[in-house]
C-alpha cells in the first residue's frame, strides 16, 4: 500500500492557505517517504520468494497513479487505483475500510505500507487494516530477516533497541524509515514502463496509445471504483469519517529558556506538579 | 533531493541537438527492436524520451548517493587485500545503486542486455558522475572498453563478455607498464600460446592500471616473440574469474583517491585474443584511446560543473565588508569566466560526442551491410570530424577544468585551502586529467594533422555559415576575422617550417588552441542564435575570452622567428 502525499519536507512560504488547511497545489506531490521504504521491503521479499509478484495499491485521484508507475519503475509488477469521488473526505476510519475492500478483493499473502503518511502522520491505516482483514500485523519492520511460504521474520525498531519477531502469514507489515532505503529506477523498466495508464487515463488517451496498452497488457494499471469493491456506502468517505475537524491551530514553536534538574526527588516532584497544572500531563 | 540532469539546463539543451535525429535513426535501424525487447523505442520521439528518462535516473544516483559518499571515498580510498583490490565502501554503495538502476552496458546493443544509448547520451552520464565524483567516474566510465569488444572481438567473445559488462561488471584497460607509459610501442608483457589448454598465457607487469583489478581487462601484450615495436603488440581479454594476475599495489595519488590505480603481476594469466594480433596497439588502442579521451572531455565537464556550482554557491553564501562577496566585480567576473568555460567545454565535447555517434554506427551498419555511396561520403566526413575534435575536447575540457577547480579554491579564499570544503578535493582531483589518456602536449600531437591537412579551417568555414540573429551577427563577423588571423599564422609557420624543421612543432599548441577557441566559439556562437536567454551573455564573454587567447597566441607567433627553434632547444 503507498500514497501520494504533498511534499511537506519541502515547504515553501505558500505551503499553507490562510485557512490554515495545507495548499495541495503549492506542493509537489510525491511517493510517501516510508512508503518507499515499505516498496523496497516487498522487492526484497520478491527476491526471496519465487515466483511471487509485488502490486501497489493506492487510493486517490487520477493522478496518483503516477505513484504506481513509478513503483514500477523500480521494480513492481503492477497495481491498483482505488479512485473515485465516493471516497473523498475519507480520514484514516474510512480509507481503511475502503483499503480492506480492496485488498478482499485482490487477496495478497503479504500486505507491506509504510508505518505513516507525511501528511497526515498517524501511522493509524495499516493497523486498521489490518484490523479489519483480521491478519497478524508488525509495526515499525526495520529489516527482512527470513521469509518462506508459512512465515516471516521481521526486526522491528524500538524506541530503545530492536526486537525480531516471526509471525504467521498472511500478515500486514509496517515499514520504518530507519529501513532500507529504496532503490532507484531501472532504466529498462523505465523505458517499458512509462507507457503504463490507469483506466480512466487510457479513456482520455489518444488511440494510438490506446492500441498500444491493450496489445501490452502489463501496461494497464487496473482501477478500482467503489461500486468495484462492494461497500457500505455510509462507511465510506465523508460520512464514514467520524474525525471532525473543530479546529486549526498555526503553532509557531518557540525556543524557550531550559530548565536544569538535580537528581534530587524533590526537583523532579517540583516539576511533575508544574506540568500537571499546567495539564502537560495527566 | 538533487538531481544532476534535471538541474542543469545546458546539459538537457545538448540531449535536444537536431542531429540526435540522425544518430537515433542510425542507432535504432528502423526500430526493428521494438517487436523483440520491451524496452526499446517505436520511434524517434520515443527514443529521445526513453534517453531523457534514463539520464534522470544517472542525475538522481550521482545527485542523492555518489556525491553524498564522495567525500568519505576520497578519504577512505580502495586498499589491496589478499592480492585483490577492496574499494572504499562509498565506492561499493555507488556501484550497487548504478547497478540497480541497470546502468551498465549504456552503449552497448540489446542483444548483449545493453540499452542501445548513443554515446553522446553515455557522455552525458560520465559527466554527471564525474560531477558527483571525479574518480569515481573513472570506474564506472570504463564500461566504455566493451565499445572496443564490440567492436573488433568475436561473436563468441562478445556473447560471453557483453552481457556482464551491461549486468555492470567492471572494466580495466591494461596498457602502460614501467617503461612504456605515453609510448606505448615499448609494451613488453608477454602473451605466449598455451596449445594445450587452447589459451594465451600473460606473463609480466604493468603500472598505473586504473580499475586494475576490474571483473574484465582489455590488455596489450606481446603476441610476436622477439618484436620491439608496435607491430608485435595484441589486444587480449583477462578474465578476473579465470585468477592469474595478482595487484601488487596501489598507488598513493594527489587525487582521484577512489579510483584505485594499479600496479598488476601476471603469472600465466589465461587471455583471448580480441581481432587480429599485431593489430593491438595500431588499431584497437587506437579505438579505446579516442573513446577513452572522449571520456576524459567528459569527467573534465563534470568536474568543471562540480567546481563552478561550488564557488557560486560560496560567494553567494560568504559575506565580506556587509555584502555576499559575489557583489565584488572581480569575483563576478572570474565565476563569469568560470561559466564560460563550463558551458565550452560541455559544447565541445558534446558536438564531438556527435560525430563520434555518426560515425560508429555507420561503421557497425558497414559490417552487416555494404554502405550506400552517400552513407560512405557522411562515415567518411564525420570520421575525420571526430578525429579532428576529440583531442581538442579532451585538451580543452581537462585544461579548463584545472583552471575552474583553481578559481573555485581563490574564490573560497582561505577556507578553499582547507580540508573543509570540497573545492580542495575537485583541485586536486582535476590535476590528472590533462595528464591521463594521452597528456595535452600529446593530444596536440594529434590536433597538429588537422590544422595542416585542414580539418579544422573547413569545419570553422562551414560553421561561418550557420544562421545568426541580431545579437549574434557582430560576433559572427568577429569570428571570421580571427579565422583570417588563423590562416595567416598557419601560413607562416608552414612557410618557416619548410626551411626550419622543427618550427611547426615549437608552435603546434598555439596553433591547435587558436583553432580550438574559434571553434567553441561558433558552436557557443550557435547556440546563442538558437536560445539567446540562455546562451548570449556566456557567449560574448566567452568570445571575449577567446579573442584574447587567440591575439595572444598570433601575436608571439607573428614575433617568433626560425632562430627560436634552436633558442628553446
Amino acid at each position: 500500500m503507498a500514497k501520494q502525499v504533498p511534499d511537506t519536507r519541502n515547504v515553501g512560504k505558500d505551503a499553507m492557505t490562510p485557512e490554515g488547511t495545507v495548499n495541495r497545489a503549492a506542493l509537489a506531490a510525491i511517493f510517501n517517504p516510508e512508503d518507499l521504504n515499505a516498496l523496497e521491503m516487498a522487492l526484497q521479499m520478491k527476491e526471496r520468494i519465487a515466483g511471487s509478484e509485488v502490486y501497489v495499491l493506492t487510493m486517490g485521484p487520477q493522478r496518483a497513479s503516477d505513484v504506481i508507475r513509478e513503483a514500477m519503475f523500480r521494480g513492481a509488477d503492477g497495481g491498483y487505483l482505488l479512485s473515485g469521488k465516493e471516497f473523498a473526505g475519507s480520514d484514516t476510519l474510512a480509507t481503511s475500510y475502503a483499503l480492506s475492500l480492496a485488498l478482499r478483493k485482490i487477496e495478497p499473502d503479504i500486505i507491506v505500507a509504510g508505518r505513516q503518511a507525511i501528511d497526515g502522520d498517524t501511522a493509524q491505516v495499516g493497523p486498521q487494516v489490518a484490523e479489519k482483514l483480521d491478519l497478524p500485523q508488525i509495526t515499525y519492520a526495520e529489516e527482512l530477516v527470513d521469509i518462506n511460504d508459512t512465515q516471516i521474520t521481521i526486526k522491528r525498531r524500538l524506541e530503545r533497541g530492536s526486537e525480531v519477531v516471526v509471525s504467521p502469514l498472511p500478515a500486514l507489515i509496517t515499514v520504518n524509515s530507519s529501513a532500507k532505503e529504496c532503490r532507484p529506477r531501472n532504466a529498462k523498466r523505465v523505458m517499458k514502463f512509462k507507457y503504463a495508464l490507469a483506466t480512466s487515463e487510457m479513456a482520455a488517451a489518444d488511440d494510438q496509445r490506446k492500441a498500444f496498452i491493450e496489445e501490452r497488457p502489463y501496461l494497464h494499471i487496473v482501477e478500482l471504483a467503489a461500486a468495484d469493491v462492494d461497500p457500505d456506502p455510509e462507511q465510506l468517505g465523508l460520512s464514514g469519517s467520524p474525525t471532525k475537524v473543530k479546529k486549526i491551530e498555526n503553532v509557531v514553536f518557540q525556543a524557550k529558556e531550559a530548565k536544569t534538574l538535580t537528581s534530587d526527588d524533590k526537583d523532579i516532584e517540583a516539576l511533575m506538579q508544574e506540568l500537571i497544572a499546567s495539564h502537560t500531563l495527566g | 533531493m538533487a538531481n544532476f540532469y534535471t538541474d542543469n539546463k545546458d546539459l538537457q539543451y545538448h540531449l535536444s541537438h537536431p542531429l540526435m535525429k540522425r544518430i537515433i535513426e542510425l542507432k535504432e535501424r528502423n526500430f526493428a527492436d521494438a517487436a523483440e525487447y520491451d524496452y526499446a523505442p517505436q520511434d524517434t520521439e520515443d527514443a529521445l524520451d526513453s534517453y531523457r528518462r534514463v539520464l534522470e535516473i544517472v542525475g538522481d544516483v550521482c545527485g542523492e548517493v555518489i556525491a553524498a559518499n564522495a567525500e568519505s571515498v576520497d578519504h577512505e580510498g580502495p586498499r589491496v587485500v589478499n592480492d585483490h583490490v577492496e574499494y572504499a565502501s562509498g565506492t561499493v554503495r555507488n556501484i550497487e545503486a548504478l547497478n540497480a538502476a541497470g546502468l551498465g552496458g549504456m552503449t552497448l546493443p540489446r542483444k548483449y542486455d545493453g540499452l542501445n544509448m548513443p554515446v553522446t547520451c553515455f557522455a552525458m552520464a560520465n559527466e554527471m558522475v564525474a560531477r558527483a565524483d571525479a574518480g569515481f567516474e573513472n570506474i564506472w566510465g570504463l564500461q566504455d572498453c566493451a565499445e572496443t569488444i564490440n567492436e573488433f572481438a568475436s561473436e563468441e567473445i562478445k556473447a560471453k563478455f557483453l552481457p556482464r559488462v551491461s549486468a555492470g561488471e567492471t572494466c580495466a584497460m591494461d596498457l602502460t607498464e614501467p617503461d612504456a607509459g605515453s609510448d606505448l610501442g615499448a609494451v613488453m608483457l608477454k602473451a605466449s600460446w598455451d596449445e594445450a589448454a587452447g589459451v594465451w598465457r600473460l606473463n609480466g607487469c604493468k603500472r598505473f592500471i586504473t580499475n586494475g583489478d576490474g571483473d574484465i581487462s582489455l590488455v596489450l601484450a606481446r603476441t610476436e616473440e622477439g618484436t620491439k615495436d608496435a607491430r608485435g603488440l595484441s589486444m587480449l581479454i583477462y578474465d578476473k574469474r579465470d585468477g592469474g594476475v595478482k595487484v601488487r599495489r596501489i598507488e598513493n595519488k594527489l587525487g582521484i583517491k577512489g579510483s584505485p590505480t594499479c600496479e598488476l603481476v601476471f603469472n600465466n594469466a589465461p587471455a583471448v585474443l580480441v581481432g587480429d594480433r599485431k593489430m593491438g596497439l595500431i588499431k584497437y588502442v587506437m579505438s579505446l584511446m579516442n573513446a577513452a579521451r572522449l571520456g576524459i572531455a567528459a569527467q573534465s565537464t563534470g568536474l568543471c560543473e562540480a567546481a563552478y556550482r561550488e564557488a557560486l554557491k560560496y560567494a553567494g553564501e560568504r559575506e565580506q565588508f556587509g555584502k555576499a562577496i559575489i557583489e565584488f566585480a572581480a569575483v563576478r567576473e572570474m565565476l563569469k569566466n568560470m561559466e564560460a568555460k563550463t558551458l565550452a567545454s560541455r559544447a565541445m565535447l558534446y558536438e564531438t560526442a556527435r560525430f563520434v555517434d555518426i560515425y560508429k554506427q555507420l561503421t557497425h551498419i558497414s559490417h552487416d551491410r555494404s554502405l550506400e555511396a552517400e552513407e560512405r561520403q557522411e562515415m567518411k566526413f564525420y570520421n575525420r570530424l571526430a578525429d579532428g575534435f576529440t583531442p581538442l575536447a579532451k585538451m580543452f575540457a581537462s585544461e579548463y577544468a584545472n583552471e575552474v577547480a583553481y578559481d573555485s579554491i581563490q574564490i573560497h579564499g582561505g577556507s578553499g585551502y582547507m580540508k573543509d570544503y570540497a573545492c580542495e578535493r575537485l583541485y586536486r582531483d582535476a590535476r590528472i586529467m590533462n595528464i591521463y589518456e594521452g597528456t595535452t602536449q600529446l593530444q596536440v600531437v594529434a590536433a597538429i594533422n588537422h590544422v595542416t591537412k585542414g580539418t579544422y579551417l573547413e569545419q570553422i568555414m562551414r560553421y561561418e555559415e550557420n544562421a545568426r540573429t541580431e545579437a549574434t551577427e557582430a560576433m559572427g563577423a568577429q569570428l571570421v576575422e580571427l579565422r583570417k588571423v588563423y590562416e595567416q599564422v598557419v601560413e607562416r609557420v608552414e612557410t618557416i617550417d619548410k626551411e626550419t624543421t622543427g618550427y611547426k612543432e615549437f608552435h603546434s599548441r598555439r596553433l591547435v588552441e587558436i583553432a580550438g577557441y574559434i571553434i567553441m566559439s561558433h558552436i557557443m556562437l550557435r547556440q546563442a542564435a538558437e536560445c539567446e536567454a540562455e546562451y548570449l551573455n556566456p557567449t560574448k564573454i566567452f568570445v571575449k575570452y577567446a579573442t584574447k587567447k587567440i591575439t595572444e597566441a598570433a601575436s608571439y607567433i607573428n614575433a617568433s622567428e626560425a632562430e627560436d627553434v634552436a633558442l628553446f632547444a
